[in-house]
């Protein structure tokens, strides 16, 4: 057996929809067992429909789905080694926290005893002894979220496919279950294959983030890559916080290209053709705001509408002629950053900050 | 005269309307409050006076004022060997039976319709409206129809088991669409997700059933087959033309009033079928009540202090 066929693995993916709609399309994705990985992106995407074909829920028009070198096309979802975590939950309003825990291993044929005892180290697991007998709605939301976990973690899955885990959860109670998730999957080892359309969740709690826009995977890699190097206008976008800018390649500069936008001359890393198109990207956290002239390249006068206090840093909502434009400066110089709402500033950056895209 | 009823008429539908639209809530709430007690008088009064006048001596009228009240005379001649009486009894069996029949096959047929219209189908729109039409057409047509249906089919009415069947048949057609209907807005308030679970944690489609489908809509079940026993209690046009020597108790009822002398034995039988019709509505509350039972108890947090116990759930927005 090829190293390639350990672990989950998706071969040209299409889902299309009567009426032909294409919800998935050229999916091709390798998830390492043990591996953390996010599907992130907007409403409509394709995320779901492609944990829903990996889950067994639906099947892929074309394509195979394996996982550990098995062939997963048309097997039912009770008889693949992974389950899923609904969005909502989707408890038994009727059973017991017990009851609820216990359902898969009944379903399995596992006698009552040996159920019970199971069921009650899963309910352990994730800390909610003192609730076993109480109905779901008798829970808080992250209590629910949690019993939806230990349900699936007690047939011992080899991965757990989780849908919109925290959506149901307010800010607070999310952030606590990023850590406590992740921690979870860590100390088991296997696989957790999860779906959101929130950025910060996905870059706090992935090994790997694909992201998907319009039914194809936009980009697959470390929350890192995806925040410093988008490959495209779609994930630079998505991931927030990035500038682009759009031009024609006039030149190359050693190892970089200049682009002329209606802003300026930017210079980036890369390579290309002059007369071409050209996109790039520059993180907000990588733009300099001072009141010193605008260089020749790199460099544009925006007008500081608002500075937003983050608490750890400043979020400065600027405007280039028109066009919103970010840039994330240290929290200390809130004060002094203040006085220039409404005036115009110089943005810069460096060279190697920013990002190429491509076409 | 006419025109002062006429009045009268028009006044009884604009005084709700007026008193909540003119005046201040402080004031309208007397004024609502009569007129909903007026409202229960006039339903409810009718059968008082049947009450008090069910409770008459043996020289007891039909009309108040009531004679030698308080006896139970009329209650104990509903037990006597006239052979009203004894016709009445047979009535009364034949449609408990009867009832609790179409009950089971309302119950079923409406389960088993609700889950097929849980998805569209082909001709679903028009199956929809073929159920509720029977709300509809008059129920007389309907049993003159199958009456000559069966005359054709060479079925004599009312003979032995047979004979049940057309009555069966038309009590369901009647109350197949409320049934359905109990159904239909069980299944719109069910979440489906949770037998997707079921199913994804090993559960076989009946199993899935058992477990989750039907412990979660099962007092809507009971309410559709509440629905069957009663409206086929009640039913007389339908089974009028249909069911040949087979008197239910709302055919003995027409004809002791048009075929015989009538007695104050009329109102405690009227009396009897009321708390029998009250009986079943609480045994309805009991059941619904055993299942749909909220706790109170309130959801205690778990020690972390940071588990908010407000379940809003977040505009969470999947594919």
């Amino acid at each position: 057996m090829s190293d390639e066929q350990n672990g989950l693995v998706l071969k040209d993916v299409y889902r299309v929809f009567p009426g032909d709609v294409t919800a998935v399309a050229d999916v091709n994705l390798h998830v390492e067992n043990g591996e953390y990985v996010v599907f992130l992106g907007p409403s409509g995407c394709g995320k779901t429909t492609t944990l829903r074909m990996i889950g067994g829920h639906d099947d892929p028009s074309s394509g195979t789905i394996t996982i550990d070198g098995e062939l997963m096309n048309g097997v039912s979802p009770a008889e693949r080694p992974i389950t899923t975590v609904f969005q909502h939950y989707a408890l038994f309003p009727h059973k017991s926290v017990l009851q609820n825990v216990a359902f898969g291993l009944k379903m399995q044929g596992v006698d009552k005893a040996e159920r019970e005892t199971q069921a009650k180290a899963a309910i352990d697991l994730v800390g909610l002894t003192k609730m076993m007998d109480r109905k779901p709605r008798e829970l808080s939301g992250g209590q629910q979220q949690r019993v939806a976990l230990a349900r699936v973690l007690v047939t011992r899955p080899k991965a757990i496919l989780l849908d919109e885990p925290l959506g149901d959860l307010d800010r607070l109670l999310q952030m606590k279950m990023r850590v406590e998730l992740r921690a979870l999957q860590r100390e088991l080892g296997i696989t957790f294959i999860h779906v959101t359309h929130n950025q910060e969740e996905a870059l706090s709690m992935a090994d790997r983030i694909v992201v998907m826009g319009d039914a194809v995977i936009q980009q697959v890699g470390t929350p890192e890559e995806l925040a410093r190097h988008p490959r495209n206008e779609f994930v630079a976008k998505f991931m927030g916080d990035n500038n682009v800018f759009h031009g024609t390649i006039s030149g190359t500069n050693g190892g970089n290209v200049v682009i002329d936008t209606p802003h300026g001359k930017i210079e980036v890393k890369g390579t290309g053709t002059a007369g071409q198109p050209g996109s790039m990207s520059i993180r907000a956290n990588a733009v300099q705001v001072s009141t010193d002239a605008v260089p020749d390249v790199n460099g544009v006068k925006v007008r500081l509408d608002f500075a937003e206090y983050l608490g750890d840093s400043v979020k400065l909502h600027l405007d280039l002629a028109g066009q919103p434009f970010l840039a994330k400066v240290p929290e200390e110089r809130y004060t002094e950053i203040r006085a220039y709402e409404g005036k115009d500033v110089t943005a810069t950056w460096a060279i190697e900050d920013g990002h190429l895209l491509e076409q | 005269m006419t025109l002062l009823w006429y009045l009268i008429g028009v006044l009884i539908l604009v005084v709700p309307f007026a008193a909540m639209v003119m005046l201040p809530i402080k004031r309208s709430k007397p004024v609502l409050t009569v007129y909903f007690l007026l409202f229960v008088v006039f339903m409810y009064g009718p059968m008082v006076a049947m009450a008090v006048l069910s409770l008459q001596g043996t020289t007891g009228s039909m009309t108040l004022p009531a004679k030698e009240l308080f006896s139970f005379h009329w209650y104990s001649e509903l037990n006597s060997s006239m052979s009203v009486m004894v016709a009445v009894r047979e009535g009364i069996g034949k449609s408990l039976w009867l009832s609790l029949i179409v009950a089971v096959i309302t119950a079923v047929l409406s389960l088993t319709l609700g889950m097929a219209f849980r998805r569209q189908f082909r001709g679903s729109g028009a199956l929809f409206y073929a159920i509720l039409l029977s709300l509809m057409t008059p129920g007389l047509l309907l049993s003159l129809g199958l009456s000559f249906l069966l005359y054709y089919v060479g079925i004599q009415k009312g003979e032995g088991a047979l004979g049940y069947v057309p009555i069966i048949g038309v009590q369901t057609v009647w109350a197949l669409p409320f049934g359905f209907l109990v159904m239909m807005s069980i299944f719109n308030r069910y979440d489906a997700r949770a037998e997707e679970a079921a199913r994804d944690l090993g559960a076989s489609n009946v199993t899935t059933f058992r477990e989750v489908t039907l412990p979660l809509i099962w007092t809507g079940v009971f309410g559709a087959g509440l629905f069957g026993f009663t409206l086929a209690l009640n039913e007389f046009e339908r089974t009028f033309l249909v069911s040949g020597t087979i008197n239910t108790l709302p055919l003995q009822l027409y004809i002791i009033t048009t075929a015989s002398v009538l007695r104050p034995y009329v109102y405690s039988l009227g009396v009897v079928t009321i708390l029998l019709s009250f009986l079943l509505i609480a045994l309805f509350l009991v059941v619904s009540g055993l299942t749909g039972r909220k706790k109170t108890r309130a959801v205690e947090e778990d020690g972390s202090g940071v588990d908010a116990p407000s379940m809003t759930p977040a505009a969470a927005s999947g594919d």
